[in-house]
């Protein structure tokens, strides 16, 4: 009987394919629009993940002055931290596995008679770490290297590639700003930044080459912090931001003037933007599944208007309520979940399409596709209910007489 | 006379309808008692409004009586409710329609096919049986054809098919020829007479045409919503 009833619903739709499609356009544009955007938005929020777990997932960035947007934003402004600082917050902070002091500069890398305009990284091992690097070739610096400004680098792909082409530059004398450098080791590369950023551009030498030899100060412009895993990383913030005042002066109705950006905490308000905007997105299917719902409620209702006579013959011959309401549901459901269907359909091909143009992940989620289709079946139980009951109540008599 | 030995299938007893309500009630029946024994041919008459179409409708379990009893097979399906009145059409009653009252656009086949699903009858059994039927009224070869496809005949006879194919007790037709000529008529009364004959199956049929009713063994005739009782001739000639 119920297998009958879907048959006997697919012949009615069939019947009317133009009316039948228009019928479920609201809600193919509700659900396409959905999958597209949730889809869209987990290739977004995955690329982004993956960049911050680039960077350093457990990582948290000092610098001197008020962050990005505060006033007074320019780092610059702010007293520099120096190597006491570096040490204190290694000494004295709990929970930490590395610190990478750093300070960094724009100049001239020259090899041969190429020249490179890069990002001059002055740091420590420590760095390698902190930001997740791995070598690709070479060695990292010694402790005497570091202790003595040693005129050593390590090169990132970029640069590798930009100097020397094809060629091993192990080994090989580069000009950086001015001063003569052994390249000892090379980067494995990391690619682009979401932002566009060419991550891979720089190159680190160690910390007391950089501030001697080319700057001429012990500034350090920032300290990168790994945090130990499974410890909280907004717990080693706070820590660090009390020693820092202490150590700065800072008195309790002051201003910090240095900040820490916490990598997690970046990675928790991204979630939360995602969370919003899933909810967003949930507002707006349930708008169109609303609008798409009403489509098809009036369209069945002319539908039962137009059927009346069947009706009364279905009626008279035997069928009980129930069977005609089923009738009507089951039509409802079969179009409602239509159009789920071919806005699954529409919606997944057009992430595809976006995400492609976009440079982005296509992430297939079935939990939503699945949603997707069980709410718009479900829009045409709810709408379709209201038309096929009153189909099931129809007077047989009234019914058979309706022209 | 009427033979006492057969089994009673229907009595109504002082039937009334009243149509509306206050001032505006109007009563269509004003009292009806009627016997109908298995295997009987009735013939209904009288004049338009008479309470013809009132009365058919209740002793087609489509509609209530206002009051009175009305014994169904011995069962009070007087004050049934909806549900239990389709089951009784579905299982004992089959109907024919001045207006035929096919199905569009659905082949003959299916349109005779249609009691049987309510019924819950395999597909197998239900072709069979349908095109039985139809082969019972002549039109074996018009299985694909939709009711447009088909004459005013044609389609009447793909309603007794429809009405005869689940074998009920009682069979239902309200003017059954008003919309045929009187060839048409002739051919769907044959078909009546013949299920009659030869099924045993008990019709109750509506007409104004005394030709049509003259195929009947028993006529009744209706006046202002009651029975007359002089006129309830039995034709002795086709008496069973
Ligand atoms: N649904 C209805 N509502 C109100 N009055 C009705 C209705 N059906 C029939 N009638 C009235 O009841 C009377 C009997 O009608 P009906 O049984 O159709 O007569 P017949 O079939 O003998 O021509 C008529 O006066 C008719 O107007
Ligand atoms: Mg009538």
């Amino acid at each position: 009987m119920l297998w009958e009833t879907v048959i006997l619903a697919f012949r009615e739709i069939r019947r009317n394919v133009m009316r039948s499609s228009l019928t479920i356009l609201g809600i193919v544009i509700g659900v396409a629009a959905v999958i597209t955007l949730v889809t869209l938005g987990r290739g977004a929020t995955a690329q982004v993940a993956a960049e911050i777990a680039s960077l350093g997932s457990n990582m948290l960035q000092i610098r001197p002055g008020q962050g990005f947007r505060g006033p007074g934003g320019a780092s610059g402004a702010a007293k520099p931290f120096k190597e006491k600082d570096v040490t204190a917050i290694a000494q004295q902070i709990a929970g930490i596995a590395a610190v990478a002091p750093l300070t960094m500069r724009n100049g001239q890398v020259i090899a041969g008679n190429v020249n490179w305009s890069t990002n001059i990284t002055g740091s420590t091992t420590e760095y390698l770490f902190v930001r997740s690097w791995s070598l690709a070739a070479g060695r990292s610096f010694t402790d005497s290297e570091l202790r003595a400004g040693k005129s050593v680098c390590i090169l990132g792909a970029t640069v590798k590639k930009e100097l020397f082409g094809d060629q091993d530059p192990l080994g090989a004398r580069v000009r950086v700003s001015g001063i003569t450098c052994r390249v000892i080791g090379l980067f494995a590369a990391k690619g682009q930044s979401s932002g566009g950023n060419d991550q891979d551009d720089f190159l680190l030498m160690p910390l007391q080459t950089l501030q001697r030899r080319i700057v001429g100060n012990d500034d350090i412009s920032a300290i990168f912090v790994s945090a130990r895993d499974g410890v909280s990383t907004a717990k080693v913030r706070e820590d660090i931001e009390q020693l820092l005042r202490e150590r700065r002066r800072i008195g309790a109705n002051q201003a910090d003037d240095f900040f820490v950006r916490d990598m997690q905490e970046i990675m928790s308000t991204l979630t939360g933007t995602t969370r919003i905007l899933t909810a967003l997105l949930g507002a707006v299917a349930a708008v169109s599944l609303l609008v798409g719902g009403i489509g098809i409620m009036n369209i069945m209702l002319v539908s039962v208007t137009e059927r009346t006579r069947e009706i009364g013959i279905r009626l008279a011959i035997g069928a009980l309520e129930k069977d005609v309401l089923l009738q009507f549901l089951v039509e409802s459901v079969v179009l409602s979940s239509f159009g789920g269907l071919f806005g699954i359909a529409f919606g997944l091909g057009a992430a595809a399409l976006g995400a492609r143009a976009m440079d982005m992940p296509f992430i297939f989620s079935p939990g939503i596709v699945a949603v997707a289709f069980l709410f718009s079946g479900g829009v045409g139980v709810v709408f379709g209910f209201f038309p096929a009951r009153k189909a099931a109540r129809l007077d047989p008599i009234d019914a058979l007489r309706h022209e | 006379m009427m033979d006492q030995s057969l089994a009673t299938i229907i009595e109504l007893q002082s039937i009334t309808k009243v149509y509306g309500t206050g001032s505006a009630a109007m009563p269509a029946l004003r009292g009806i008692d009627l016997t109908i024994r298995a295997g009987e041919f009735v013939a209904v008459m009288g004049p338009s409004g008479s309470g013809k179409s009132t009365c058919m409708n209740i002793l087609g379990c489509l509609d209530t009586p206002t009051s009175g009893s009305y014994l169904f097979e011995g069962q009070n399906v007087a004050s049934l409710s909806r549900d239990q009145l389709a089951l009784v059409r579905r299982h004992y009653l089959g109907f024919i329609f001045q207006g035929f009252n096919l199905l569009n656009r659905t082949s003959a086949l299916e349109n005779v096919e249609l009691p049987l699903i309510y019924r819950g009858i395999p597909v197998a059994e239900r072709h069979r049986r349908a095109r039985a039927a139809l082969a019972s009224v002549g039109l074996a070869d018009r299985e694909r054809h939709t009711p447009g496809e088909l004459s005013g005949g044609q389609q009447q006879r793909v309603a007794i098919a429809r009405a005869i194919v689940t074998d009920p007790t009682v069979l239902l037709a309200d003017e059954p020829t008003g919309n045929l000529d009187t060839a048409r008529s002739r051919e769907v009364m044959e078909l009546l007479t013949a299920f009659n004959r030869d099924r045993g199956l008990t019709v109750i049929m509506v007409t104004h045409e005394p030709d049509m009713a003259a195929y009947a063994k028993r006529q009744i005739h209706f006046r202002d919503g009651l029975i007359d009782d002089a006129d309830d001739t039995v034709i002795p000639g086709r008496s069973a």
